[in-house]
């Protein structure tokens, strides 16, 4: 049988298609504890997504509660536009001597190493839409990969009370504080989600879900 | 690739033994290969008899308890917190591991890659020494001056907290008056002469040397059983030989022999064999008494201390301490009166050390409320902290810069008193938060609103604010918002009756065939709640009376139960009942928190033995004779 839905990918990249190829298993009855998860954060020049360009973006791998620092990853991308306004908060200069990538360069490892991984990231939309708009720009349709926010899930760890409103946003710096996390590199990629991976882990623990599909639960 | 999170760990380890004797390019290389581990309070890394890991450990947040299953039970060896290393067996022998290390606490702890360290302990003898001795001698570090050393008491770690450094390594304190009788001596002439001096045992010796030490325990079970007559000779029931050590046997040494051979006494004799003269002994006790892990020891150290860190090891340490009153079977009354004193006393600290660090005087007086259990006088285990600051009303157009200041020395206070161990109230009911610092003024508007249209909110938050006691600050403003609330209460009979009727929201847990109600659902299922089932109702219907007779002051259940007994001589038998129930229900709680290590709320039936069902359920029908009190007395069923 065709299965109309499967989008004919011939014409995207081999590293594409590699990527693709690994999201073939129902991840959601899988344990918590058997689940790879890539945390992340992207620095930006700014805030639209149009405009403005990844800076860098800085991953760590968590599975059964551990996070290997030699699997972490962190890459800086080659910029075309400097905007000097955001250069102090993110202590980017633009030719730092460390090494620089293309974006498409730095697309093709960030794919390679997140795999079929469940992301994870504090107010996730901001980053995942920061990163579908570069794949865009280099001709790639939008990640696959399921993504958890630990916004949303420090909420659902906070008692239910008349007394606190349910539908507060709170900023990484709030949820490291609750839970006295250092929050040493703090706006860097990695040091970000160096910070939202242990808090992702205290939630976890919090939460004590055993399926990964409850935690995608409303 | 850049690894800057290897970094952070490097920079982390570089302040610790023995990772401070390495280079930065040899701390860099494996803080690359290391890893970082979240473990859940209670979970544990590792099993006696489990294969050792790759691995070895440092905490970098929390504690981790070593324990080994001896006697018959788990024993605490030893508790690492941040900066200590443990697990390192796998660097020495093939074994596997011979303990259990398990989470006291939340951790995150950083695991070191063995096969990139081990060559690092052969090439760099500062390594290699410090981690012989580490493991050695299970102090985990010997050359801190500031982790004095460790005692076993009972199944518990007591650290003490002697001024000088390395407790265990000092001699040890020798007892040279000591009681002593020959081999042929009459066991009851023996018994005759301990209770003169007032000793718990004494040493056989035959021409000055040691032969066996008879202890009451030995009367216990010789004697007492009637296996020996009284007029045996107590060569037959002494215990020997005798554990013998010379003159400058350390604490340390002492205590593990103690432990080894499950004795309380250790004979010193001159040359430290059993052939020589004995000069002295040595007992456990006096070693508890020279280490001086008193109440009194503790208060000192709370009010010289001058970081969080240290008031967290203290508070530690209270714990270990109400873990002995209760296994010692120490009344409630007496263990909460000093452990509350303790608390506050901490708390107390905390506020005027984040005073002085505001580097600000505040602009008005204020009070810092401690409310719930603490204010209660109840909290006995950590729990939540719940707590507000009434700040008297400043001048004109100054309200939200006065406000400020508060809520910056809240936000200081809170975030210490959560590094001491009171967590975060889930409810955010703290005084850094804006609307539970507030002026005198601005909370008299808030309480009368809440007296005046009393929905369930209003009653829950009647139920946690009323029951407040002042920690800190100006008692004037305390006093002065407790006669306006009752000022109030006085005309307002409505309030009452729905205070009243929310108290008997939980019915007595004695179900109709006099079973326990357990939990019906949820993660706690078939668990029985004792917090919800058993101690609110009473503080519930103890409150709502106490301020129906406008009384002040008293926050406390048990006191507000017994101040009714006065107050209601026809019900005095009643209220007394009541007060019982109140302090056996909160040390039911505390033996069970204890013993889970958690707040001791939630409690597994089938693990009760059938005396404690027995005082439980006696508890449990003061509940109900009150309720039906309250239920007469303030109409409930009207509202209801």
């Amino acid at each position: 049988m065709i299965n109309w839905f499967k989008k004919d990918e011939s014409h995207l990249p081999e590293y594409w298609q590699k990527y693709s190829a690994k999201f073939n298993k129902n991840q959601l009855e899988q344990l918590v504890t058997e689940t790879t998860f890539v945390v992340l954060d992207t620095e930006t020049t700014g805030f639209d997504q149009e405009k403005d360009r990844i800076l860098s973006i800085g991953c760590v791998k968590v599975k059964d509660n551990k996070l290997l620092v030699a699997n972490s990853f962190e890459i800086y991308l080659k910029q075309e536009k400097f905007n000097p306004d955001t250069v102090e908060i993110h202590g980017l200069i633009k030719h730092e001597r460390f090494e620089t990538f293309t974006e498409e360069k730095a697309l093709q490892l960030f794919l390679k190493y997140i795999g079929d991984s469940i992301l994870v990231a504090h107010h996730a939309g901001f980053d995942i839409n920061m990163i579908n708009a570069a794949m865009k720009r280099n001709h790639l349709p939008k990640l696959k990969n399921r993504v958890l926010d630990t916004g949303v899930l420090y909420r659902k760890t906070r008692i239910i009370s008349n007394f606190i409103d349910q539908h507060k946003s709170y900023t990484l710096d709030e949820v490291a504080l609750a839970y006295n996390i250092d929050l040493k590199d703090r706006h860097t990629a990695i040091g970000d989600a160096f910070i939202t991976a242990i808090a992702f882990l205290k939630i976890l623990g919090r939460l004590k879900r055993k399926k990964l599909k409850e935690l995608f639960k409303k | 690739m850049k690894n800057s999170i290897a970094h952070r760990i490097a920079d982390f380890l570089k302040d610790f033994p023995p990772f401070n004797f390495l280079n930065a390019e040899e701390l860099l290389n494996i803080s690359q290969e290391s890893e970082v581990l979240y473990i859940d309070k209670g979970n544990i890394l590792f099993n006696e008899g489990d294969d050792v890991h790759q691995f070895f450990y440092i905490v970098h947040k929390g504690a981790i308890q070593l324990q080994k299953f001896q006697n018959e039970q788990y024993e605490t060896l030893d508790t690492c917190d941040e900066g200590d290393i443990f697990g390192l067996r796998p660097l020495f022998a093939e074994e596997n591991y011979i303990m259990n290390a398990i989470a006291e606490e939340e951790s995150i702890v950083y695991g070191i890659p063995i096969s990139l360290f081990k060559p690092l302990t052969e090439s760099n003898k500062k390594v290699g020494n410090f981690l012989i001795q580490s493991f050695a001698t299970n102090t985990r570090n010997p050359y801190s001056r500031e982790d004095k050393g460790k005692l076993f008491f009972g199944t518990q770690v007591v650290e003490p907290i002697s001024n000088s450094p390395l407790f265990e390594l000092q001699p040890a304190p020798i007892i040279r008056k000591i009681v002593t009788t020959s081999p042929e001596t009459s066991i009851k002439s023996a018994a005759q002469l301990m209770s003169k001096r007032k000793v718990g045992s004494i040493l056989v010796t035959k021409n000055d040397v040691p032969v066996g030490i008879l202890t009451d325990e030995d009367f216990r079970n010789s004697i007492a059983t009637g296996q020996y007559s009284i007029d045996t000779t107590v060569d037959k029931i002494m215990s020997f030989p005798v554990i013998c050590y010379p003159r400058n046997v350390t604490i340390a040494q002492a205590q593990i022999t103690m432990m080894k051979h499950n004795i309380n006494h250790i004979c010193i004799t001159e040359d430290g064999t059993p052939n020589t003269r004995v000069t002295g002994i040595l007992s456990e006790h006096d070693i508890m008494v020279s280490q001086g892990n008193s109440p009194s020891v503790l208060m000192k150290a709370i009010q010289r201390s001058h970081s969080t860190k240290e008031l967290k090891k203290i508070r530690n340490k209270i714990n270990l301490l109400l873990g002995g009153y209760i296994e010692n079977n120490i009344p409630l009354t007496h263990i909460s009166k000093l452990i509350f004193e303790l608390n506050d006393a901490t708390i107390k600290r905390v506020i005027s050390r984040c005073v002085i660090k505001l580097q600000q005087e505040p602009p008005v007086n204020f009070a810092w409320l401690s409310m719930g259990s603490q204010g209660r006088k109840e909290q006995l285990l950590q729990t939540d902290q719940d707590n507000a600051i009434i700040f008297a009303d400043p001048p004109e157009g100054k309200l939200e810069e006065t406000r400020d200041y508060f809520l910056q020395l809240a936000t200081k206070v809170n975030k210490r008193l959560m590094i001491v161990g009171y967590e975060y109230c889930p409810a955010d009911m703290m005084a850094k938060n804006p609307r539970w610092c507030l002026s005198l003024s601005e909370w008299k508007k808030q309480v009368s609103k809440w007296i005046k249209q009393p929905g369930p909110d209003e009653i829950l938050l009647s139920n946690i604010f009323f029951d407040y006691d002042i920690t800190y600050g100006d008692s004037l403003l305390s006093n002065q918002l407790s006669d306006y609330i009752l000022g109030l209460i006085e005309n307002n009979k409505k309030f009452l009756t729905v205070m009243g009727s929310n108290a008997l929201r939980n019915p007595s847990p004695l179900g109709f065939f006099r079973q326990f109600l357990v939990e019906q659902d949820g993660e706690k299922k078939d668990f029985f709640d004792i917090k919800k089932r058993g101690i609110q109702p009473l503080t519930e219907s103890a409150r709502l009376l106490i301020l129906s007779y406008k009384i002040k002051n008293i926050s406390n259940t048990a006191e507000r139960f017994d101040r009714l007994a006065q107050l209601e001589p026809k019900n005095k038998e009643l209220f007394e009942g009541c007060s019982y129930a109140s302090k056996a229900l909160i040390k039911f709680r505390i033996k069970q928190g204890l013993q889970n290590r958690d707040s001791g709320r939630f409690i597994d039936l089938s693990k009760l033995n059938k005396e404690d069902k027995m005082k439980l359920k006696r508890a449990f029908k003061s509940i109900k004779a009150v309720q039906d009190l309250i239920k007469m007395r303030f109409e409930t069923a009207t509202v209801l």
